[in-house]
């Protein structure tokens, strides 16, 4: 299902979080959208299911308008955001946590447990310990889970802020990964928020970038990836090593 | 012997109904935060719109089960008009405004009904039991009987329904639980109907032994608040053992010291809990992973 967003204005208070934002995520595409600390990508994610409210503009999931809808009524819909730092329920289990997730279809028993399968088949460290508190997992087990708990939902498109953050590499690896066998078995459409634009862009077909909450620039992920101002200013590279390189 | 049992018996019953009140508070604070200053008010609105029923020719089964029902109406009420509106204001405001809602039920109690003191015929009669010598209220066999169902019954609703676990998820973090679809409205209302019930089912019950009267919801709901800051607040369990606790020792100053102090016991405890044990006796230890 596509997912589009036009025109959006966010205020923080007086803050002007957002201007005029406008980008789109194609189904079954993976986006990614750049930026350093405090460009406005989690307030993006935040406006588009739901929790803040913009001032202007709209967010249309295919042909529904989500514009003014709570956040229960924008999973209902079919789209799920797993928030910035997981915020899993800590003193639940991991399968409390889980089932959570189908709360809106609560009545479907059978595919409930069958969705719970699936997630402990794609992740299975989360079936190890389904009953353990939230609170005690790792980093990467959280993350794990807060997907999981999000894709019990069935979303059409998912919202992942952050995903990495916090994470060593091979997890990273790991948490990229499944995203792209998401997309590629299940054909879900993905809008990945990163400060780390190299790892994002490593799996997206297009990327944004924001900064002080405006777009400056999008284009295919290989175009941003080799971009001189993206390399300089997201990617870490150092100058002469791009000017060495396979630079244009 | 026989006087200390008869004193144990009465702070188990009348601590009992302290932990129903208790029960209340806890059910409200785990689901969003709040600590409902109200509460003591859905204790003697239970007992009042029994003692109404009563009045107006209704059997006592049936002036009960409209008195409880009225209640939980009265709190789902409440919740809508008074607490829904104020949005994301912070705690501590919606907390005071809990404090003018009881004044509200308090006055409107007082206009409708009266001012005067008022008895509910006990459940099962007025011959008292016969245990070791002590004589027993056949009523304070109700009391805690229908306190453990409560209690088991709360048990059951948060460890074995969804419903039970969402309105946990709500109470731990309700962004993220509006993001997996549960609707925190939905579940503040549900907190403070059911709270309500509690509240009303613990008036119903101690009425025939204490009497009631519009105005004893504010000590109920002290004592209540004492009993669920003992036991630590967000734990059921602790919220009734706080609650028989408090009884208990109440029972007992009045018995051996003076029952001039009784009422004394309960702020005495809660002063105590704050300065030495803040998270009460059973209170969750929040263990963050950093």
């Amino acid at each position: 299902m596509r997912l589009m967003v036009r025109n959006l204005d966010v205020f923080y208070g007086a803050i002007h979080a957002l201007r005029r934002v406008t980008l789109h995520v194609d189904a079954g595409e993976i986006v990614a959208l750049v930026g350093a600390n405090g460009a406005g990508k989690t307030t993006m994610l935040a406006t588009i299911s739901g929790i803040l409210r913009p001032r202007q503009g709209s967010v249309r999931l295919g042909e529904r308008e989500l514009t003014h809808l709570a956040p229960e009524a924008v999973v209902a819909a079919g789209l799920s955001h797993v928030p910035e730092g997981r915020r899993v329920f800590r003193p639940l289990s991991v399968e409390d946590n889980l089932r959570l997730g189908a709360y809106r279809r609560r009545a479907q028993r059978q595919a409930i447990a069958e969705d719970l399968e699936r997630i402990y088949a794609m992740f299975p460290i989360l079936r190890e310990r389904r009953r353990q508190p939230a609170g005690t997992l790792s980093g990467g087990e959280q993350q794990m889970l807060a997907m999981g708990r999000a894709l019990m939902a069935r979303p059409r498109v998912l919202l992942l802020d952050e995903p990495s953050m916090g994470l060593a590499p091979l997890v990273v690896q790991e948490i990229l990964n499944h995203i792209q066998n998401l997309r590629q078995k299940a054909g879900l459409t993905v809008l990945v928020v990163e400060q780390n634009a190299r790892a994002a862009l490593a799996i997206a077909d297009r990327g944004y970038v924001l900064e002080n909450g405006r777009i400056v620039l999008h284009g295919t992920a290989e175009e941003l990836l080799n971009n001189h101002d993206v390399q300089r200013a997201y990617l870490g590279r150092e100058r002469e090593e791009a000017c060495t390189g396979s630079g244009r | 012997m026989a006087p200390l049992i008869q004193y144990l018996m009465g702070g188990l019953t009348l601590g009992s109904t302290y932990g129903l009140t208790a029960l209340g508070f806890t059910l409200i604070w785990s689901a969003t935060g709040i600590v409902n200053f109200a509460q003591g008010e859905f204790v003697m609105l239970g007992g009042m719109l029994a003692v109404a029923g009563v009045a107006v020719g209704l059997s006592q089964l049936w002036a009960i089960l409209l008195a409880v029902a009225g209640t939980t109406v009265v709190g789902a009420m409440v919740e809508r008009t008074m607490i829904r509106p104020l949005g994301r204001r912070p705690v501590l405001d919606v907390v005071i405004v809990t404090l003018g809602v009881a004044m509200v039920v308090r006055g409107l109690v007082m206009l409708f009904l009266g001012k005067e003191t008022h008895v509910l015929e006990p459940f099962s009669g007025h011959v008292p039991l016969r245990v070791f010598g002590a004589a027993i209220m056949a009523q304070g066999v109700w009391v805690l009987a229908t306190a453990a169902a409560v209690v088991g019954g709360l048990k059951v609703f948060f460890s074995a329904t969804l419903e039970g676990k969402a309105m946990q998820a709500c109470a731990h973090d309700p962004v993220a639980a509006s993001l997996v679809g549960i609707s925190v409205p939905r579940m503040t209302l549900l907190s403070f109907a059911l709270s309500a019930l509690l509240g009303a089912v613990g008036g119903v019950l101690i009425t025939p032994i204490t009497m009631t009267s519009y105005d004893v919801g504010i000590l109920l709901g002290l004592k209540g608040f004492a009993a669920c800051v003992l036991g630590g607040l967000g734990s059921p369990l602790g919220a009734m053992a706080g609650g028989i606790l408090l009884g208990v020792v109440e029972s007992l100053t009045a018995g051996y010291l003076s029952s001039a102090y009784k009422d004394a016991v309960a702020l005495v405890v809660l002063l105590a809990v704050l300065f030495f044990r803040p998270t009460g006796l059973f209170g969750p230890r929040d263990v963050t992973r950093v």
